[in-house]
């Protein structure tokens, strides 16, 4: 007994070190896994009240420029709007709605890394949930995965664990968005079949698999395309319309009838 | 004269995370460097201190970095490590001298002072980005991304150094 005390005493900042470096470790390995930890993560209220005084602060310096994007963008709606063909009553239903919109603002953004997480200035007070997706006027960004209060952390397309459903415009063959992590402007579409005839330039748009976004949201241009190993499916190279180190108004969309899709879902497979 | 250590230590702490995550952290030089000037705690925290309170309020120190900066653990266990590698590299460094009672880092050359700082910083990103990329087919990138962000990170804490450093008398 007394030895082991002693060995305790002799080595107590050795074993001090290696539960430290295990608990680190084990967060670690899990993050490489798993989704972000539900408490460990910059939506929580002090962080998220650091960033939001800083972006208050910063906010103000581009404010030229992002006014002259909103503006593009009501330019653009009112050009759909004006040239409609067909003036039918537009039917305020809500059994018609199948998607809600709301607005925030982006108060943390990180690009550089291998897992890159956005912070909004919207959370669970503003009705946003886990799995809501993030987009601006020019494309996606990315998926709600936490949310506080007042914030949420949104996993952004240039992120390891990545996975959106994705298809080539005005076509039905669709694929993975993921990201090797190589570089901030570009995304890679997988799992589209060698059959399929590819030009570069075409546009990648989001899929109708997808119960987070709507069907037919830009995403990027084919860059570059590739067979992969097994020579029977492309991997493309997909160069985004966002520029990623740039976006600060966003809209994060909330599909009413993703709860439904994911149930029925689950009880076919249950079925089986 | 404890408390007035205690009271810079943490005024150093607060600032260090506060620089790192809203200033550093955007940098985002060339796409990809974000230097990690918050190494500086360690390389100013007194010598002759409680070595376990040091290993305790460097891991807590990373893991602030690591709340704000959504990286799960990476800071933590990084930091962690060289806090407890510190003594070791010390005595690497400075020799018999540590064993003085008078022994001060402002004391020592400048020589000495730069190796310190540079073995800190680059244990510190070998073990950061060898956890965040966590595979041995991506070596070179892991190589390239530990030499060049410890390059910025050790010109910026040399230029913070010189900026805050104690007078001499």
């Amino acid at each position: 007994m007394q030895q082991i005390i002693n060995f305790l005493i002799r080595y107590k900042h050795f074993l001090l070190y290696i539960l430290l470096m295990l608990i680190s470790l084990g967060f670690t390995i899990q993050s490489h896994s798993f989704h972000q930890s539900k408490f460990f993560n910059s939506a929580n209220w002090l962080t998220g009240n650091i960033y939001n005084t800083s972006f208050n602060i910063s906010t103000y310096f581009d404010l030229d420029t992002e006014n002259e994007k909103l503006v593009k963008e009501n330019k653009r709606l009112r050009h759909l709007l004006f040239n409609k063909k067909n003036e039918t009553q537009i039917v305020l239903d809500t059994a018609n709605i199948r998607y809600t919109i709301s607005s925030g603002q982006i108060i943390k953004n990180s690009y550089a890394d291998q897992r890159n997480y956005l912070t909004i200035n919207k959370g669970k007070k503003d009705s946003i949930k886990q799995d809501m997706g993030v987009i601006t006027n020019k494309g996606i960004i990315g998926i709600v995965e936490n949310t506080s209060g007042k914030f949420a952390t949104v996993q952004s397309i240039l992120n390891e664990h990545s996975n959106i459903n994705a298809k080539i415009k005005n076509t039905n063959h669709f694929g993975s968005l993921v990201w090797n992590t190589k570089s901030y402007t570009t995304v890679q579409l997988i799992d589209i079949p060698k059959l399929v005839p590819l030009h570069i330039g075409d546009t990648i748009v989001t899929g109708a698999m997808s119960s987070i976004f709507p069907e037919n949201i830009p995403i990027g241009t084919i860059k570059k395309f590739d067979l992969d190993r097994s020579e029977n499916f492309y991997t493309i190279d997909v160069s985004l319309f966002n520029d990623m180190t740039n976006v600060k108004n966003v809209y994060i969309v909330n599909s009413l009838d993703r709860e439904e899709i994911l149930e029925l879902e689950s009880e076919t497979i249950n079925n089986d | 004269m404890i408390s007035n250590y205690f009271f810079i230590n943490f005024i150093r702490f607060v600032l260090l995370v506060l620089v790192q995550v809203l200033v550093f952290n955007r940098l985002n030089f060339f796409g990809f460097i974000n230097p990690m000037v918050y190494i500086l705690f360690l390389y100013w925290y007194p010598i002759k201190e409680n070595r376990a309170a040091f290993i305790g309020l460097s891991f807590l120190l990373g893991l602030s970095i690591d709340f704000f900066s959504d990286t799960m653990a990476l800071h933590a266990a990084s930091t962690t490590t060289i806090a407890y590698l510190r003594p070791a590299i010390m005595r690497f460094i400075f020799g018999v001298n540590l064993e003085f009672q008078s022994f001060k880092l402002s004391n020592s050359t400048k020589a000495q002072q730069f190796t310190f700082l540079t073995l800190l910083i680059v244990v510190h990103h070998f073990v950061f980005f060898t956890l965040e990329v966590f595979s041995l087919i991506n070596i070179l990138l892991i190589l390239k991304k530990v030499l060049i962000i410890s390059l910025a990170t050790l010109i910026l804490c040399l230029l913070f150094g010189t900026l805050f450093s104690v007078k001499k008398e």
